[in-house]
């Protein structure tokens, strides 16, 4: 007979403290997204807590009825749709030959280090800025998605995973006659399919999340990715873009509800991904920092 | 030898693109740090004839009475930001570890990476909103017990607490994956076998846990150690403002000021270039000791 279960208090209690810290994480978040749907009224006299109230869409359609939005919503979507392949295609072909053993590849080490180096040291903001700008890119799509388009950290991790692929696999292939083109197109790309997938997330987050070099390379605020439009009306309360018209529909919605739109619009994508980012980032982020 | 190479070829041409890349957006502007020994006028260009001025950018830097704030501000907010983001992820995942149920479990690992994902504008946002004095609901929750309004962001004895709170916040969940994936990995039958032999929780954690992830713990407090000089450009650029200069403004926010915004091209680089050669030092270091103790190794 199993003895009968005592009450266990630690055990509550220690429960009981984990959910307090959880709803510290995701309170402040539903908070803002409440205010976001009360009327402006309800907003500024500060009556909103967990719950819409006096619940109306206005600060939405107002955000949704400026074309600044939208323009920056699509360089956001262009910059991933360049960015993610971009880094994805060059984190294989820096992986793949790193992955070989010295003697198969002259100056492998050579190689590694100059990518190696570049995680170790860099010129700083003032360098970094000029050269981009002599380079003619300020103001463009290309000055988002070039200056990182060789993620170093993502190759070690792809590098390591094409190690733990059987060597056999790609002897077979080169007995066939496949070049390393082919074998990395037909054996390694499909093989480590969860891998670039991973890596695709990251890379994705992480074009999305990007506000401070659209800030700074970006003269003209049409071009501004989304984070980077939100940053200036959101944190920097640059509303002086503004027309006159769009100031007096600015009076029917509060400053406070307008700006917990735009945090909300900035961040679902990610709350949508959510899901999906939770279970493959788990296994990218335990890869990444604990392997060996 | 030669059919050796053409084996060899398209290997070299794979790392071609990447190489040319790496080339163009590091190791040029790594060339721009000569920036810093210039008086730069950004017209004459990066190669263009610039006047040299030795050391003089570093020596106005070092006389600069902020400088010696800055680098406080620096080194205290990141020390304890590395301090605190390695203690509490550990105590959240032997925490999470020891709850029985699943659903649960899994409910506050949810809850608790979620910020992790967010960038600093939106959780800046959310902060600048939740923490106003006025209207902002965590002071209006502190009203409740009586505790009179605090304003976290614009009080310079609040600010660094609140960058490192707020710090933790984002970040904990993070860290307390990696430590949770680490405890998964401890064989299961020690904890059997310390029960038999009449140990609780607490044995079990102290002779158990913790050194079963001893070699994480190391690599972690390692590896973060060459972050010294980053106390979070992202967060700090989003939350502060001139009346918290004095309390939170760091080496990046410091460079970004003086080199963009009062167009001081070669002072600021003088002062990023003395960050990334600290740096360079402490990552250097840092993975050296990671291998050394851990035998962590990079690729």
């Amino acid at each position: 007979m199993r003895p009968k279960k005592r009450f266990d208090g630690i055990a509550v209690l220690n429960a009981t403290v984990l959910i307090l810290v959880s709803l510290l994480c995701i309170l402040p978040l539903i908070h803002i997204i409440a205010v976001s749907f009360s009327s402006s009224a309800a907003a500024s006299a500060g009556y909103v807590r967990l719950w819409p109230v006096d619940f109306t869409f206005a600060s939405y359609m107002y955000t949704m009825s400026r074309t600044e939005f939208w323009q920056s919503m699509l360089v956001s979507l262009t910059r991933i749709g360049i960015g993610t392949p971009l880094n994805l295609l060059l984190t294989i072909l820096v992986a793949y030959p790193l992955s070989k053993e010295s003697h198969a590849l002259r100056f492998r080490s050579v190689y590694a280090w100059a990518f190696f180096v570049t995680m170790l040291f860099n010129g700083g903001l003032i360098p970094w800025y000029t050269t981009l700008k002599e380079y003619g890119l300020l103001d463009s799509i290309w000055a988002l998605v070039l200056p990182g388009a060789v993620p170093v950290f993502s190759v070690v991790l792809l590098l390591n995973f094409f190690r733990e692929i059987p060597k056999e696999l790609e002897e077979a292939a080169l007995i066939d006659g496949a070049g390393h083109f082919r074998t990395v197109w037909s054996i390694f790309v499909p093989i480590s399919k969860p891998a670039l997938a991973t890596l695709a997330l990251f890379s994705m987050v992480e074009h999305w999340n990007s506000w401070f070099d659209g800030l700074l390379l970006m003269g003209n605020p049409a071009n501004y990715p989304l984070q980077s439009y939100i940053q200036t009306i959101v944190i920097q309360q640059n509303l002086s873009n503004m027309s006159r018209d769009a100031m007096l529909d600015l009076a029917l919605i509060s400053d406070r509800t307008l700006k917990s739109s735009q945090i909300f619009l900035g961040s679902l994508p990610i709350i949508l991904a959510y899901p999906f980012l939770q279970k493959y980032f788990v296994k990218g982020i335990v890869l990444g920092s604990v392997k060996g | 030898m030669r059919a050796k190479l053409r084996k060899e070829l398209p290997l070299h041409l794979m790392l071609l693109p990447g190489l040319v890349m790496i080339i163009l957006f590091s190791y040029v502007p790594m060339a721009g740090v000569m920036i810093a020994f210039q008086k730069f006028i950004p017209a004459k260009g990066l190669f263009g004839d610039q006047k040299w001025v030795g050391l003089d950018n570093f020596e106005y830097v070092m006389n600069l009475p902020s400088f010696t704030q800055v680098l406080w501000n620096t080194l205290f907010i990141s020390s304890l930001k590395l301090i605190l983001g390695l203690i509490i992820p550990l105590v959240f995942a032997i925490l999470l570890n020891e709850l029985a149920s699943n659903v649960i479990k899994r409910s506050v690992q949810t809850a608790i990476y979620l910020p992790y994902f967010l960038s600093w504008v939106v959780l800046g946002g959310i902060l600048i909103d939740i923490l106003s004095p006025s209207g902002g609901i965590v002071n209006e929750f502190l009203g409740w017990f009586g505790v009179s309004k605090i304003f976290f962001l614009g009080d310079n004895d609040w600010f660094p607490f609140t960058l490192i709170a707020s710090d933790v916040w984002k970040n904990f969940g993070y860290g307390t994956i990696v430590y949770l994936a680490a405890i998964t990995g401890i064989d299961p039958g020690l904890y059997e076998a310390a029960t038999i032999d009449g140990a609780n929780r607490w044995h079990k954690t102290w002779h158990i846990t913790i050194p079963g992830i001893r070699m994480v713990i190391v690599l972690l407090s390692v590896l973060s150690l060459g972050q010294l000089l980053n106390a979070g450009f992202d967060q700090v650029f989003n939350l502060y403002s001139p009346q918290v200069y004095e309390s939170g403004d760091i080496l990046d926010t410091f460079v970004y000021r003086i080199g963009l915004l009062d167009a001081q091209y070669g002072v600021a680089t003088a002062v990023g270039f003395f960050k990334s050669i600290i740096s360079l030092t402490l990552i250097s270091s840092s993975y050296f000791l990671a291998y050394r103790f851990a035998k962590y190794r990079i690729f």
